[in-house]
């Protein structure tokens, strides 16, 4: 076993993915993209006592995702559950599913707040932004958001196919009644790593989002308030990639694999525990998966002796695995990491002339959407 | 910054949860995918701004609590920080 002899405060953030179902199948998933050879879900029970023993640990803030977490037909038992226990219950849902029974009964269980994710595909972009289907489920469930006195959050994923679109966006999130907006730029884990050289934006597509997203703030005020999350590959320095590994972030995936972070499951080396197994009590606090990135004396140089250790805890351990094959670097976005070119190769390659990305552009590299046969077959592959 | 009467009933903004967390040994406030950590003298005012209390009634509270006098200014100060962050709202 690991032994970390630091402090561990307890898991304030509990995020459970109840399901890798979802009638959606985007590019920019960051599921693992081998969830096809994950075991069964989490029974209703198990979830349960999931939510008590996490509770006694401290944990307060809860996040309901997926896969789309209303899939499943006890997403308001375990609201009622969590909010019994006093947590602060946030489901995070495409909208497909949400009808006024299932809003009703989900605030009469307790949800405290909805965060709709335009998760807007390539097959469905030109649907999404000329205003057709989706819109009109989305608009649908806007107001049904708004009917039942939640207030209104919209969370949409940006990358090289839809960030040219961000003025056409903020217009239709303000015609819905958005009071947050949060412009997410994709994050290059599971399905949207897979889809990469697709998805990452040049630094003028980048720019011009930036500057529509500035004028836009300036029209409307205080009415919306608008997030605007750059792809960390334009930074030079890491995030703070979960408040470091084991500090204050657990999530648990459907088939009960407790990980420290979303994407976490694809660390080598590291055995994962599961709820079906261990308590949460022994898996937060005894595991050696989730003590191995807990403090500092993992750490390589240069974080090792770098005066921000503290601050970014050396950035993200899935980045540095996926880019440099050992998670234990510097995450590559640091240009202080002697990997930082795997970064600048892959901006320069986004920023040359290129014609417009099409899925159906039979010479190009395939857009992989996250759907269950891909991943059957991608779960035979090793990840790149 | 404008001065809160003594006369307000502050309560909890809109969106926003205060507890108890005993594993933490403090007050915090919930909000969508956020929490904040209040420090002991904020958590003592806010767990006092019910909205039927007035702000002169949680001043006097927490004199006798704590054997302290003169902490109106301090009480006001916060009050209108926490008023500020949309923490705390005065009701109509």
């Amino acid at each position: 076993m690991t032994s970390f002899s630091g402090r561990v405060g307890p898991p304030l953030w509990l995020l459970l993915e109840l399901t890798y179902r979802c009638p959606l199948h985007c590019v920019f998933c960051y599921n693992p993209t081998d969830f096809a050879r994950t075991g069964p879900e989490l029974d209703t029970q198990s979830w349960m006592r999931v939510l008590r023993e996490a509770r006694a640990l401290g944990a307060v803030q809860l996040g309901l995702s997926g896969g789309e977490p209303l899939v499943r037909d006890d997403v308001e038992s375990l609201v009622a559950e969590a909010h019994s226990l006093g947590y602060y219950v946030n489901l995070i849902t495409s909208g497909v599913g949400l009808s006024e029974a299932r809003i009703a009964a989900l605030k009469a269980a307790g949800l405290d707040h909805i965060q709709l994710s335009f998760q807007d595909s390539t097959r469905e972009l030109n649907d999404f932004l000329s205003s057709t289907r989706t819109f009109e489920l989305k608009a649908r469930v806007a107001s049904l958001i708004k009917k039942f006195a939640y207030p209104m959050v919209l969370n949409v994923v940006l990358h090289r196919l839809n960030i040219d679109h961000v003025g056409a966006i903020l217009a239709l999130a303000e015609r819905l009644g958005a009071d947050y907006v949060e412009l997410a730029n994709t994050q290059y884990y599971g399905w949207a790593w897979l889809n990469r050289a697709q998805l990452l934006p040049s630094r003028e597509q980048l720019q011009r989002a930036e500057e529509t997203t500035q004028r836009f703030r300036e029209r409307v005020g205080g009415r919306m308030q608008i997030f605007f999350v750059v792809p960390d590959y334009y930074e030079s320095r890491p995030k703070a990639c979960m408040n470091g590994l084991g500090s204050v972030f657990l999530t648990i995936t459907p088939d009960g694999t407790a990980l420290p972070c979303q994407a976490a499951r694809m660390l080598p080396g590291l055995t994962f525990p599961n709820v079906r197994e261990a308590s949460v009590r022994a898996i937060w606090h005894e595991s050696a998966a989730f003590n191995h990135f807990r403090g500092e004396a993992w750490m390589k140089e240069p974080c090792r002796s770098c005066p921000e250790r503290s601050k970014d805890f050396g950035g993200c351990r899935c980045q540095a695995y996926l880019l440099t094959g050992d998670p234990a670097n510097a995450d590559p976005v640091c240009d202080l990491s002697p990997h930082h070119q795997l970064i600048t190769q892959a901006i320069a390659r986004a920023s040359q002339p290129q014609d417009r990305p099409s899925v159906l552009a039979a010479n190009e590299a395939p857009l992989v959407f996250r759907d269950h046969r891909a991943s059957v077959a991608l779960a035979g592959r090793e990840p790149a | 910054m404008s001065a809160v009467p003594l006369s307000a009933k502050p309560a909890i903004g809109a969106g926003f949860r205060l507890q108890w967390e005993p594993a933490q040994q403090a007050h915090v406030l919930l909000y969508p995918e956020g929490m904040v950590k209040l420090n002991g003298s904020a958590g003592a005012i806010m767990s006092r701004c019910d909205g039927v209390r007035t702000l002169g009634e949680i001043v006097a509270d927490l004199e006798h609590t704590y054997g302290a006098t003169g902490l109106a200014d301090d009480v006001i100060a916060f009050v209108a920080l926490a008023m500020a962050r949309e923490w705390l709202e005065i009701q109509a």
